[in-house]
C-alpha cells in the first residue's frame, strides 16, 4: 500500500518519529487552547472563506507560474518554471501564514501578537497583519540579523511594530525564537505567538503548513491547466521549511513528481559552516519538536552559517524530517557562492531579483534542469523577492551603497 | 524507596521544610562545582538541583541563560557533570541530586546510555524542562533505570492534566510559582498558597515550589504550605560574582545559611 502523506500529523502532532510537543509545562495550556481553536476553525467554512478572501484581495493571489524561458535556454536542459511567491504583498510566501494566524488570533480574542524573525520577512508579514487588525505587535530578532536586514527592520517599524533585538546565544533566528517563547510563557493570557515557519510545537508545524499549502494547491492546478501535466520535479529552499512544505504538500501523493529541498550549505557542508539541518544534522529536540538539528556531541546547538538570514536556522520543520527519512523528498545543500551565482543569473536572464533564500532553490533548480531533457518541467518556488538583500549582496561584492 | 523519597520522609518526620538550591553545573568555575555542592549541604541544603547547561534554554531568564553560556564557553558537558556527581557521592551518600535541563543533550548522548550512567554516578532524579507528561515515553528509559522523573506543574496546568502529572510524578512535584521564566520578579505568595493547598489533594508526592524565590522571607512564607522551596536564579546570580573556587564556596554558604535559618525558625515556631 502506498503512504497517504496527507494524513499527517497524528493527534499528538507527530509526523512519524518527528514533531510532538516538547515545551515547558506553562506552555501546555496555551498550546492546547490554540490546538482546539485551530481544529475548529480549519474546517469552518466561514473561516476558510475569510482566509481565501484575504489571500485574493489583500495578498494578490493566485501567484502565477512563470516559464523562465531565457534562463532555461541558457541552462540548456529542462524547462524551469517559477512559482512567483515574490509577487505577493510584502514580497514573500510568509504573508500566507500570517494572514491565516491573524484570523485565528482574532477568533481567539487575543489582544497582542508576538513573532520571531530571521530575514525580517516574517516580521514584516506579522507587522503587516497586525496593522490591519489594529493590535500591538512585538517582533523578536537576533541582534546579528537586525544588522544585516536593516531595511526590513525599518519596514516593521513603519508598520507600527516594535522590534526587540535579541542579544542571547548566537543572536540569530534560533535565539529570537527562544525569546519569543519566553515572552509567551510570561504573557500566556492575552498573547498570540505567530511562529513564522513549520517548526515549533504542535499545532504550529501543521497550521503553518496548512496556510502555506495554498502555494502547492494553486501550482498543481496551474500545471494541469497551463501544461496539461504535473512537473517532473519540485524545488524549494528550506530554512524552517514553510515555503517548501507549502509547495510540496499538494504533490506528496503524486509519486511521479520528484521533490527536492535546497538547504543552506554556507561555506560548504564539509567546512562545518552551514545551516543544512537535514543534509548534515541529526535527530534531536529543539524549539518544541523532535526533528533534525545541527548540534555537537554534547547536544548543544551549533551556530549556523548562511549568506541568507532566512535559512540560518539549526532546526527544520518535523514534516521535512519525516519526508527525508521516508525517502519521499530529497534535501541537498547549496553553498553561498552557488546561491549568489543563481541570484545574478536570474537577474540577468529574466529581470527578477530573487531573495537570497529563494536563490538557493533557483541554484538547485538549475543544477537539476541541466541534466534533464528539454521537454521536462522543473517547478521552482520563488519564495520571495530580493529587495531586502541588495545591501548584503553589494557588501559581499565589495560595494557600498551610500 | 528512592533517596529523594527517603529524604522527604525524614524532613516530614522532623517537620523540617526542605531547601533545594539550584546551581548551573560548571558555573562560575568548573573546578568549583563539587565544592559548591558540599558547601550548600553544609549550609542547609536538603537536595541539590544541578542545572545541565544548554545552548537554548527557552524556559530560563537572563541569569540562568548567562550561567549556561558561561559554562558552555568552558566546555561543560553531560559527561563531566556526571563525573562531578560521582565525585560528590564519594563524600556525600545522603543528599539527593537532581539533574535539571533540556532534552537535546540527553537525546544526543542516548537516553538509555545516559540513564545507566546517571544511576551509576549517583544521580537520583531528572527534570527535563521540555518533556511534559504527554511525551513521557521519551523518558521511559530513565524511569526504567530507577531514576525519579520530576515533573513541573504550573499555574496554567488545568485539572485534567494535573491528574496526569500527579499520576506520573516521582520523588516530588515541582510547582512553578508563576507563568514566566526562571528568575522573574512577580511572585504572589498568596496565589501560590492557594494553588499549592489545592494541589495537596491531588499530589501523591511531596510538593516543592520554585521560580522567583529570591530571599529568606519569601522562602519562609512558602515553606508554611509547601514541603520544600527551590532557590535558583538568586543563588546563581550570587555565585556568578565568584572570582575563584574558594570565593564561590564562600558565596554559596553565605547565601544559603540565612535562608536555612529562616526556615528553621519556622519549625521552632511550630514546635513552641
Ligand atoms: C523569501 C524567503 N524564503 C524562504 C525563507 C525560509 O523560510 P521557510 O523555510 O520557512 O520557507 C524565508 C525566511 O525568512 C524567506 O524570507
Amino acid at each position: 500500500m502506498t503512504t497517504d502523506f496527507h494524513n499527517l500529523p497524528d493527534a499528538q502532532g507527530r509526523f512519524g518519529a518527528y514533531g510532538g510537543v516538547y515545551v515547558a509545562e506553562t506552555l501546555m495550556a496555551p498550546l492546547a487552547e490554540l490546538t482546539a481553536a485551530y481544529e475548529r476553525l480549519r474546517v469552518d467554512p466561514s473561516f476558510i472563506a475569510e482566509f481565501d478572501y484575504d489571500l485574493k484581495y489583500y495578498v494578490g493571489r493566485p501567484s502565477p507560474i512563470y516559464h523562465a524561458e531565457r534562463l532555461s535556454r541558457r541552462v540548456g536542459g529542462a524547462q524551469i518554471l517559477l512559482k512567483r511567491e515574490d509577487l505577493n504583498h510584502t514580497g514573500a510566501h510568509k504573508i500566507n501564514n500570517t494572514i491565516g494566524q491573524a484570523l485565528v488570533a482574532k477568533h481567539m480574542g487575543k489582544r497582542r501578537i508576538i513573532a520571531e524573525t530571521g530575514a525580517g520577512q516574517h516580521g514584516v508579514a506579522s507587522a503587516t497583519v497586525c496593522a490591519r487588525l489594529g493590535i500591538p505587535c512585538v517582533v523578536y530578532m537576533g541582534a546579528v540579523d537586525v544588522e544585516r536586514q536593516a531595511i526590513n527592520v525599518y519596514r516593521m517599524k513603519l508598520l507600527g511594530a516594535e522590534v526587540r533585538p535579541v542579544q542571547s546565544g548566537s543572536k540569530t533566528l534560533k535565539d529570537a525564537l527562544n525569546e519569543a517563547l519566553r515572552d509567551w510563557v510570561t504573557n500566556v493570557d492575552d498573547t498570540f505567538y505567530m511562529i513564522g515557519t513549520v517548526a515549533g510545537p504542535h499545532p504550529y508545524p501543521q497550521m503553518v503548513r496548512d496556510f502555506n499549502a495554498v502555494v502547492g494547491r494553486e501550482a498543481r492546478a496551474q500545471m494541469l491547466e497551463q501544461y496539461g501535466r504535473l512537473p517532473h520535479a519540485l524545488v524549494a529552499c528550506v530554512g524552517g521549511g514553510s515555503n517548501a512544505i507549502g509547495l510540496f504538500h499538494a504533490f506528496l501523493n503524486d509519486a511521479e513528481v520528484r521533490i527536492y529541498g535546497a538547504e543552506a550549505a554556507g561555506d560548504g557542508i564539509e567546512t562545518g559552516r552551514h545551516a543544512a539541518s537535514l543534509a548534515a544534522g541529526r535527530p534531536g529536540v529543539l524549539h518544541g519538536n523532535r526533528t533534525y538539528v545541527i548540534c555537537d556531541d554534547n547536544g548543544q546547538i551549533i551556530e549556523t552559517h548562511s549568506v541568507s538570514a532566512g535559512l540560518d536556522y539549526p532546526g527544520v520543520g518535523p514534516e521535512h524530517a519525516y519526508l527525508k527519512d521516508s525517502g519521499r523528498a530529497h534535501y541537498l545543500g547549496i553553498t553561498d557562492d552557488e546561491a549568489l551565482a543563481a541570484f545574478h543569473e536570474l537577474a540577468r536572464s529574466e529581470g527578477i531579483l530573487a531573495a537570497l533564500e529563494s536563490s538557493h532553490a533557483v541554484a538547485q533548480g538549475i543544477k537539476l534542469a541541466r541534466d534533464l531533457p528539454k521537454d521536462q518541467l522543473v517547478l521552482v518556488n520563488l519564495s520571495g523577492r530580493g529587495d531586502k538583500d541588495v545591501h548584503t549582496i553589494a557588501r559581499r561584492e565589495g560595494l557600498s551603497l551610500v | 524507596m528512592s533517596r529523594i523519597s527517603e529524604r522527604f520522609a525524614e524532613l516530614q518526620a522532623l517537620h523540617r521544610p526542605g531547601l533545594i538550591p539550584f546551581i548551573t553545573a560548571g558555573d562560575p568555575l568548573p573546578e568549583a562545582t563539587v565544592a559548591i555542592m558540599h558547601a550548600l549541604v553544609e549550609a542547609g541544603a536538603d537536595l541539590i538541583e544541578l542545572g545541565v547547561p544548554f545552548s537554548d534554554p527557552m524556559a530560563d531568564g537572563p541569569v540562568i541563560q548567562h550561567a549556561n553560556e558561561r559554562a558552555l564557553a568552558k566546555g561543560v558537558g553531560l559527561g563531566q557533570i556526571l563525573d562531578w556527581v560521582r565525585e560528590f557521592r564519594r563524600c556525600d551518600t545522603q543528599t539527593p541530586v537532581v539533574l535539571m535541563g533540556y532534552l537535546n543533550p540527553v537525546e544526543i548522548r542516548g537516553v538509555e546510555r545516559f540513564a545507566a550512567e546517571a544511576v551509576e554516578a549517583g544521580v537520583d532524579g531528572v527534570l527535563l524542562v521540555d518533556c511534559p507528561v504527554e511525551e513521557i515515553a521519551t523518558a521511559q528509559p530513565l524511569r526504567a533505570a530507577g531514576l525519579d522523573q520530576i515533573f513541573l506543574a504550573a499555574p496554567t496546568t488545568d485539572e485534567m492534566r494535573l491528574q496526569q502529572v500527579c499520576a506520573a510524578a516521582q520523588g516530588f512535584l515541582y510547582y512553578v510559582s508563576f507563568a514566566g521564566i526562571t528568575g522573574a520578579a512577580h511572585l504572589s505568595t498568596d496565589a501560590v498558597r492557594e494553588r499549592v493547598t489545592a494541589l495537596r489533594q491531588r499530589a501523591r508526592t511531596p510538593l516543592a515550589v520554585g521560580f522567583g524565590v529570591k530571599d529568606a522571607a519569601t522562602a519562609a512564607t512558602i515553606a508554611e504550605f509547601a514541603d520544600a522551596v527551590v532557590i535558583g536564579s538568586a543563588l546563581v546570580d550570587t555565585l556568578a560574582g565568584g572570582v575563584d573556587a574558594a570565593d564561590a564556596v564562600q558565596r554559596a554558604k553565605a547565601f544559603l545559611a540565612p535562608i536555612r535559618a529562616a526556615l528553621d525558625a519556622l519549625t521552632a515556631g511550630h514546635a513552641a
